[in-house]
């Protein structure tokens, strides 16, 4: 009987022989998704526990881990939370993270393969470990200038400086308090997101990078820009006249402003925001050149900022009428506040379209740095000559333009009004972009319900003043 | 020692070695395991050592200490080594149970029963080597054993007794004590198998008709087969305990299998062991249920949470575990009985529960040891069954955890809270160590003819005595 006693002994060691290789394909396959599926309450519970870093502005946290006792040893603090809800995003046992604690989520835990040095050191040491600190580049008086101005308006801000490319305010309202949804008391937690998610105005929007919307007439610089570098100059003549019959369609398009003649100067153009010459202009320069153009600026191009953003849209294989159309900014272009102000930054930057970035330095708690950010060039959308040509002209817009609002006095501004019509049955958007020369910064001012006459002056009216306290805080 | 040689002349007495030294070594080597998890584990949720360190140390190692002397009085030729891995896989489950008594607000108790558990089994395995100086009087009443076992195995299905708990109906409740009558009934149904398969193991392989290049038997051989094979249904159908039906039948057929030296059982039983879950699959509810937690369990995450969950423990176990006390074992549903093997994984590691793995097979490599050695074919074919009921549970209930198969209720021996198969395996060690003396104490002493095998050499398990 030994025989089969042999066999069934080999029988059972292969038994345990696949317990093992089990336990190894758990371990090396299956470890690594079990540990990132949401609903793995070890792992939320875990990383809800940690002491994350701060999210500073300055030397002033922004977003901080506070101790306490109970089931979770920290909470999440925010003490401005309204002002900084749109960069911080919230953090929640229940709905995950978002703006910088999603996206530097690992840093701040502690858990970035960068950090795992420190952990070690922290296991063998016994010690807790903590997070890095997060620095921004944000400025707390344009911010803080920026939601003011914002009020209670559907909208969003962005202020940037053109030569590095650091962010100094992120705004979007309305905005809401994450602290609602740190909170350790999870009914309150669940009831709070129930309420911001379903709220009327939308709070939990980030307006400013995450949603993108018809730019309306600032996107007649990237026209213009095209224009130039097409070899048009400020003073070659554009037709104007008061209704412009779009090629190939029932269709026409109006002037919501006073050109100023039917035969005006690309830079007069500009000024009045005149729409049938830069319908005009768009049916000369062709679907292609235009979104040559806008991708350059970086529509149809990943965002690349520290925080998650959408990607701006311009359409392709555009006919006549629909060139005109895109040309003032209507029709299916669509672009984030954020893309906006980078239009105008390259321009104020001679052509030069820096790298937005919110975060300036990643440090540990004994204050190394783990990451520090420094300037980096994205690229050239235009030569420049041609972006000085358009700061001429934005100059002039706002000296003399539908920009007159922006005016600070003995500061240099260019800038672009916008109204777009989003349907005919809603409030027109406005915006605004530009930018100064002293402090060398580029802002865009968006308000998403203006409730205003859908023309241009009426956009310069409500987004310029944004603008402008924005300009004036960072003075 | 371990230069062969021959024995010069036949007047060499070669024995086994006892070992007892060693074993008691061992034992008190492996006591330290579960010791010191409990004592971690109170370290690291309370930040002080337990106040009953000492006592607790003293039932502890004396449980240890007890077991090994009744064993060296009594058996002194038993296999060293099976006695200190029960020991540490004993230890290592009370640890795990204390531990998760730890989770709720009051902390539970039930290490204390499992504890008194693990003295009963004690008091009842020192009962069979003290009682059962030889295994082969156990073969004396196959027909008795065989009722009686059948009886305690359809016991849960009698209408006042009989207790459903969790979907199966496996346990009895009398005056106010529950237990799993099949726990017993396996070693009833084990000792009344292999006294039946040794006594027929000829006719069996033998006589009666071939059929399909199978020694069909005859019939009358054949009728206590078939009351297994519908008893092990009955299991299943009316009991709905898969885990229990399938250990039965695999016990069943590996002794037959042993018994009869045909391949062709094992063959014919695997068919209808796949046909019997081909049909299972096809006309009950919850067999389709449990293949798709095992194949797609996040299809469902409510219905399947625990298994989910257990998976969610290995992940964040990892390859060394969180530590006793540092893991969340709790989130696990039934983490103290059937799921032991997850909250070890997630506290110990994977680590942890492949060396847990390798005890289970050395424990069940020293059960066939045992089997091969055994000089009569009615030990041999106890000793292997017993051992390979343990693996099948092993098998079974890992790898139900790990998603290697899908779950069927067993428990894991030695280590799940339940008192009836701590007590239970206990004693079937009892009985494999009471094989094993006999298999190894100095064959003159024994009528019993001497298998060559072992008497081939000198080596490091065995020494010259007598010239």
């Amino acid at each position: 009987m030994n025989g089969p006693i042999r066999k069934v002994a080999t029988f059972v060691s292969l038994l345990m022989a696949m317990l093992l290789l089990n336990l190894t394909v758990i371990s090396t396959v299956r470890t690594e998704s079990l540990n990132e599926d949401p609903r793995n309450r070890r792992v939320r519970d875990a990383e809800f526990s940690r002491n994350r870093g701060a999210i500073l502005v300055g030397n002033q946290p922004i977003s901080q881990s506070i101790e306490r006792s109970g089931r979770f040893p920290y909470i999440r603090s925010y003490p401005n939370p309204e002002i900084w809800a749109p960069v911080t995003g919230w953090y929640s046992y229940d709905y995950a993270r978002s703006g910088l604690e999603q996206s530097f989520n690992a840093e701040l835990a502690g858990t970035s393969s960068e950090q795992s040095v420190g952990r070690i050191v922290d296991v063998l040491t016994g010690r807790r470990s903590q997070g890095a600190n997060i620095s921004t580049t944000l400025h707390a008086g344009a911010q803080q200038a920026a939601m003011r101005a914002l009020g209670e308006m559907r909208g969003a801000a962005v202020a940037m400086n053109y030569e590095t490319g650091e962010i100094l305010a992120l705004a979007s309202t309305p905005s809401y308090d994450p602290n609602e949804l740190s909170t350790v008391d999870l009914t309150a937690e669940r009831e709070a997101w129930d309420r911001l998610l379903n709220a009327k105005d939308e709070p939990l929007k980030n307006r400013a990078t995450r949603e993108v919307y018809p730019p309306g007439s600032t996107f007649k610089l990237i026209t213009a820009a095209a224009a130039l570098e097409d070899g048009l100059v400020p003073s070659s003549m554009v037709d104007s006249p008061a209704s412009l019959r779009l090629p190939n369609s029932s269709r026409s398009m109006g002037n919501s402003t006073n050109c100023g003649g039917t035969r005006v100067t690309l830079e007069q153009a500009l000024k009045t925001s005149c729409n049938t010459a830069f319908g005009n202009l768009g049916i000369s320069l062709g679907g292609e050149k235009l979104q040559a153009m806008a991708e350059k600026f970086g529509f149809n191009q990943e965002q690349s900022i520290d925080i998650a953003a959408a990607t701006s849209r311009f359409p392709a294989e555009l006919d006549q009428a629909q060139a005109a159309l895109t040309a003032i900014g209507q029709f299916d272009v669509a672009a984030s506040p954020l893309q906006m102000v980078q239009v105008a930054a390259a321009i104020a930057n001679d052509g030069v379209m820096m790298k937005p970035y919110l975060v300036s330095t990643v440090t540990n708690k004994d204050l190394t740095v783990l990451s520090a950010a420094s300037p980096s060039r994205l690229g050239q959308p235009i030569s420049r000559s041609t972006a000085e040509l358009l700061q001429q002209m934005m100059v002039a817009t706002v000296e003399d333009g539908t920009g007159r609002p922006a005016q600070i006095d003995g500061v240099v501004l260019g800038g672009k009004t916008g109204t777009a019509q989003s349907a005919p049955d809603r409030p027109p958007y406005a915006w605004f972009v530009g930018y100064a020369e002293d402090p060398k910064v580029a802002v865009v001012a968006f308000v998403e319900n203006a409730d205003i006459e859908r023309n241009d002056i009426s956009g310069g009216r409500l987004a310029a003043p944004i603008f402008k306290a924005i300009v004036e805080a960072l003075r | 020692m371990s230069v062969t040689k021959q024995p010069a002349v036949s007047t060499d007495v070669i024995v086994f070695r006892k070992r007892r030294n060693v074993e008691l070594a061992l034992i008190l080597f492996a006591q330290v395991f579960g010791f010191g998890g409990w004592v971690i584990t109170h370290l690291s949720l309370y930040s002080t050592l337990p106040d009953n360190l000492v006592p607790v140390g003293a039932i502890w190692f004396g449980l240890g200490v007890a077991a090994h002397l009744v064993v060296r009085f009594r058996i002194p030729y038993a296999d060293p080594l099976i006695l200190p891995i029960v020991f540490l896989l004993n230890g290592i489950g009370l640890a795990m149970i204390y531990r998760i008594d730890q989770i709720p607000e009051p902390p539970r108790t039930d290490a204390v029963d499992q504890l008194m558990m693990t003295a009963l089994g004690l008091v009842l395995f020192s009962g069979v080597i003290i009682a059962l100086r030889d295994h082969r009087r156990l073969q004396r009443y196959p027909y008795l054993l065989f009722i009686a076992g059948l009886a305690m195995l359809l016991m849960p299905l009698l209408p006042v007794i009989g207790v459903e708990s969790g979907g199966a109906q496996i346990w009895i409740r009398v005056f106010g004590f529950s237990f799993q009558p099949a726990e017993v009934a396996k070693i009833l149904l084990a000792i009344a198998f292999a006294a039946y398969f040794y006594e027929k193991r000829e006719v069996l392989a033998l006589a009666g008709k071939r059929f399909m290049g199978i020694e069909l038997p005859r019939a009358r051989d054949l009728g206590p087969i078939a009351i297994m094979w519908l008893a092990s249904l009955a299991v299943m159908v009316f009991q709905n305990d898969l885990g229990t039906s399938l250990l039965f039948f695999g016990l069943f057929t590996v002794m037959i299998y042993i018994a009869t030296e045909r391949p062709a059982w094992p063959i014919l039983a695997s068919i209808m062991f796949v046909g019997a879950a081909i049909a299972a699959y096809n006309f009950t509810n919850h067999v389709p249920r449990r293949v798709n937690a095992w194949l797609d369990p996040f299809s469902d995450y409510d219905r399947n949470s625990q298994i989910i969950n257990a998976q969610f423990g290995f992940a964040w176990g990892g390859l060394f575990g969180r530590g006793w006390g540092e893991g969340r074992p709790g989130l696990t549903h039934l983490a103290k009985s059937d799921m032991i093997a997850a909250a070890l994984g997630e506290e110990i590691g994977i680590v942890g529960l492949m060396a847990i793995i390798m005890l289970y097979a050395v424990l069940i490599a020293r059960g066939f040891k045992t089997a091969l050695i055994s000089p009569d074919g009615f030990g041999k074919l106890l000793a292997a069954g017993l051992s390979f009921t343990f693996a099948l549970q092993v098998f079974a209930i890992i790898g139900g955890v790990s998603r290697l198969l899908p779950l069927t209720g067993l428990t894991t021996p030695f280590m799940s809270q339940g008192g009836s198969s701590l007590v239970a395996n206990w004693m079937i060690i009892g009985i494999l160590l009471v094989i094993s003396h006999r298999g190894r104490m100095p064959q003159a002493a024994t009528a019993a003819p001497q298998s060559v095998d072992q008497m081939a050499a000198v080596d490091d398990h065995t020494q010259v005595i007598a010239r």
